[in-house]
Formats: structure tokens, sequence, C-alpha cells
């Protein structure tokens, strides 16, 4: 059940996406994400919905699992594009008492609702293409210039790529600490709010109890391999710009400026 | 004797309809006496553990029925808690789910959920605990300052305190030294003999199933492959070794000397079994007197 969601799982595949440099992608991903939102005219938006669909198809992960992760939000979607679609400007071309549709509320909740799915499906693709390890390497050597201002990047890092080793297997204890209870009569599904909380007890203390032993067994294992933080520490797999990534960020460079252009020669549609 | 449990066809597939489709369990049909103590073998995945999670309709078959005394389980969903008291599950590694502030309250977790009270609820609570050997005055202890021994006893007071009919100890000596592994397992013994009620014990010790069960079932690649008595069982060593399982040591032992013509009568278990067979031999041959 816990283990269903799709949203934020690494994919194992072999694609031109999942080769990329994870800090290209990284980067890429964040100029992507603010590039999506100064779409203004339907030509723009075209251009990064085709740009959307091209990684999505490029990232060799079944769609399956994309529709899974756009799942989670339909309903944010939804109300979003709805509340849009009621507060447009301009001239009404439908109207019932309170409720009154413009052309500008149409071609808003249009926008919105693509914006957001393009995001979800550009954030899925980064999490599905790029493994934990790969991500927080990424953002350790991103971060790397703050070290000047003794800001604890590797320790940060290390933290991070720790913390996501272990939520499936947080997850799967969890499941198994409430089958436990389960089966000396906890009730997690019936009674009022207060009722339920309080039934969290029996799987929430066990749970934090778990975490710090698993904490502590870490902490042991990796002072037993002489760990003692980052300075000097090589890796097993370093990470190098290639040809490939230069495409790719010639190819959003080409998208960016597809959509400046559009936006500085094009009427705005919202 | 009547049936306690009955399985009938019973099956579980695993993410059913997505790519990560598994069979866990394939149909398995048997019948369990009252009364009777059966053990569980199977090699790691065999489905032993998904097996004993629907006797009492923790996880829900995809396919197959599940009958507690003649009624299915599932025939009223919403009452599906009242089964799980009385068909009591203990989990491999079971100290990971203690979590009251005493050993007291959490045995006391089942039986208050039953709707026990006053009287009844410390009796319930007080004989598990003898019964699994736990000294009383650990019983105002938080659980956490138990040793691991104590914490899996403690745990597994928790479940009997239900009392129910069917008890299911999934691996209940994995990890202890010989000396408590030995100890647990002559309590639940005790319990069986005392409370007379029926229990499953799934186990990778051979020697262990081999010294309590009166049945064993054996599983292997989500199917039931051998339901039969002890003996019986561990008379088919090659077919064992061939789904990843073997005899205990002993039988083993005693098999190979049959083999080179002692006289050696058929399915020796035990120790004891093997030591009084051999010792009546040799006086018979007069080594010793």
């Amino acid at each position: 059940m816990v283990r269903d969601v799709a949203f934020g799982q690494y994919f194992p595949a072999k694609s031109l996406i999942h080769r990329l440099d994870p800090r290209a992608k990284l980067v890429m991903f964040t100029a992507y994400i603010v590039i999506i939102f100064c779409t203004f005219n339907f030509a723009s938006l075209a251009v990064t919905t085709a740009f959307t669909v091209l990684f999505v198809a490029l990232s060799g992960v079944p769609f399956k699992f994309y529709f899974k992760s756009l799942k989670v939000i339909i309903l944010i979607v939804l109300i979003t594009s709805l509340l849009n679609l009621f507060y447009g400007s301009g001239e009404p071309i439908w109207q019932w008492w309170i409720f009154r549709i413009t052309q500008n509320g149409i071609n808003r909740a249009i926008f919105v609702t693509l914006r957001i799915v393009c995001l979800i499906l550009a954030s899925s693709c980064l999490t599905f293409t790029t493994s934990p390890t790969e991500m927080t390497d990424a953002i350790e050597r991103l971060m790397k210039p703050l070290k000047i201002l003794h800001f604890p990047v590797h320790e940060i890092a290390m933290m991070m790529s720790l913390a996501l080793r272990f939520v499936p297997t947080l997850l799967e204890e969890t499941d198994k600490i409430m089958q436990a209870q389960k089966a000396r009569g906890s009730d997690f599904e019936s009674g009022g709010i207060t009722k339920r909380v309080r039934a969290l007890t029996p799987i929430l203390v066990p749970l934090f109890v778990s975490a710090f032993r698993r904490a502590y067994e870490i902490a042991t294992a990796m002072e037993c391999r002489c760990y003692n933080g980052g300075d000097g520490r090589t890796r097993m797999k370093s990470i190098h710009l290639s040809a490939r990534d230069c495409i790719s960020f010639a190819v959003l460079g080409l998208v960016i400026t597809g959509v400046i252009l559009c936006n500085i020669f094009l009427e705005p549609a919202i | 004797m009547s049936a306690v449990l009955e399985l009938k066809n019973l099956g579980y597939t695993y993410g059913k309809g997505t790519p990560f489709e598994k069979r866990a369990v394939d149909g398995v049909s048997l019948s369990i006496n009252k009364g009777e103590l059966v053990g569980i073998i199977g090699h790691t995945g065999s489905g032993k553990s998904t097996l004993v999670q629907m006797l009492n309709g923790l996880i829900r078959p995809t396919d197959g029925q599940v009958l507690l005394e003649g009624t299915d389980i599932w025939e009223k969903p919403k009452e599906i808690r009242k089964i799980r008291f009385r068909v009591g599950m203990v989990f491999q590694y079971p100290e990971y789910q203690l979590f009251e502030e005493t050993v007291y309250k959490d045995i006391a977790f089942g039986p208050t959920n039953m709707g026990k009270t006053g009287d009844e609820l410390d009796f319930a609570v007080r004989s598990a605990a003898s019964f699994t050997g736990l000294k009383p005055e650990l019983l105002d202890k938080s659980p956490f300052d138990l040793s691991g021994g104590e914490k899996r006893r403690a745990a597994i007071a928790g479940v009997i305190a239900m009392d129910p009919d069917v008890l299911v100890l999934d691996e209940p000596t994995a990890g202890l030294d010989p000396m408590g592994r030995e100890l647990l397992l002559s309590q639940i013994i005790q319990y069986h003999k005392q409370r007379k009620n029926t229990v499953l014990l799934v186990s990778h010790s051979m020697e262990d199933i081999a010294r309590v069960a009166d049945r064993i079932m054996v599983m292997s690649r989500s199917r039931l492959v051998m339901f039969e008595e002890t003996k019986e069982v561990f008379s088919h060593g090659a077919e064992l070794e061939q789904i990843g399982l073997r005899v205990p040591e002993i039988t083993k032992i005693m098999q190979e000397l049959k083999n080179r013509g002692f006289d050696i009568p058929d399915g020796i278990l035990t120790v004891d079994e093997a030591f009084a067979v051999l010792s009546r031999l040799l006086k018979k041959e007069g080594k010793i007197w």
C-alpha cells in the first residue's frame, strides 16, 4: 500500500536521459521549470509541451509510470484550472449566476493545466532517470562553491543519501509493524480522529526505536570503515560532462530562446 | 478429530495486474486438526510467510478460502478483527513490535483490544507471561530495558495473552542463542500441551521441527508439496534436498548407519531417540554393559 506511490521513484534503464550527467540534468531541470512558467502565449506553450513530450519519450520509462504520478496531482490540477476558468478578465462568453467564463479564463485554465502537467512530467522524469546516489552526488558537486562560506556541503549530501537509502527500508518496516499490531487487534480503519491518531502509537514507537537502532548500526559500520568526512575522498563513479550533455544543453538553449522570442514577438494570451 | 482450519485451493498473487505480478501461494488445500502441532518448512521465498498471513486475515487471498471451524473467515469482512483474536500470529523478530511503557501493558495490548478488563485481563497477562517463562518482576519494567531473549518472550506473551484457538509462530527461535532456543521451544511445547490448542510453527531449523511437530507442511515454489506425519516427511530425504531443504543431522547419520548394514529403524528424529537405539545396539553386541 505505502509502496504504491510512483512519484519520486528511480526506474532503472539505459536510455539517453538516464546516461546524462546528473549535474547537467539538475541544472537543465531547474532552468526548464523556470521557462515553463514564462510561457505567455500558445506558441511558446506549444514549444515547452513538445519538449516535455520529447524527453518523456526519450526517457525509456513506460508512460504508465508517468501517468501514476500524474494521478496523484489530478485533483490539484482540476481545482486550480476551475478557479482560473471563472476568474478570467474581459468580456464574458457565458454567464450564470455568479459564474462567468471569459476567453481569458479559458486560456488561463489551459495554461495552468499544461504547465502543472509539464512540471510534474519533468520532475518525474528527473527522479525516474536519476538514482538517489547520482542525485546527491550532483547536489554535492553543484553546491561545492558554498564550501568557501564554510557551508557543510559534504555532510549535507551524505545525510541526504543516507536518508534516501532508508526510505524503502523504513516503509517496509512500517508495513511489518502494522501487520504485527493488526494481528494483536489494532484497528486503524474505524473510529473518530482522536481514536485513529491514538491507534498510531503502537506503530510510531517501534518505528522510531528501530530507526534509531539502524542509525547507530550504520554509524558504527561507517566508522569501522574509517569514514571521517569528505576531505580527500574520491568517488567510485566520477561524473563527467560528455558530448550528449552538451547537445542536450544546446537543445534546451533552443527551447529557451524559442520561448523568449515568442514572448517578444507575439501577443500574450493570458 | 475435527478440523479447526481448512484451506481450500488457497492462492495469493502480489501486485495483480502490474508488471511486478508474482504468484506467492498457489492452490493450497489442506485441513489441520484441533490440537495438532504442525510444522511448516520451506526454502526462503517459498510462500510460507504469505500463507500464514492469510490464516488470520492479515492479507486477503486472491483466490480460494480459509475456513476456521467451518466458516469462511472473510464471510463478514468487517469482523475480521475477531478472527485475528482467534488465530494468534507471532511474526519473525516480534520484539520489534513492543511499544508500551511497561511489559505488562504491552502484553495487555491484545487482550485489551478484545475488550478484556479487570481480573480477566490481569489473569490473561500473568498466565501468558508465565507460559513464556517471563519472571513476574519483569512485568513492571520498560520492554526496552529487557535483554533480547526476554523481549522475544514478552512479544510472544503478547499474542498468547489473547488465548487464540490457533497460534501461528513464524521463526520464533531465529537469532536466539542455543540455550534460549531450547528453552523457548520447550515452553512452546509446554504451552501446547496445557492449553491443548493448535499450534503452527514455521522454522528453518529441521531439528526444532523434528522435535516438536506432529505433522509437517512442506512448501516449495508457492505450492504445498507434502503434508505428512513428521517421520514420513523426513524419510523423503532426497526429495527434501531437491527443494533446498534437508533432514535433521541425526536422521541423516542414522540413515547412513542403516545403509551400512546396521540394524536401525527408519525415522529417527532426535538425539535422544538415536541414543536409545544405539545403546541398545551396542549392548546387544556386547560393547557396553
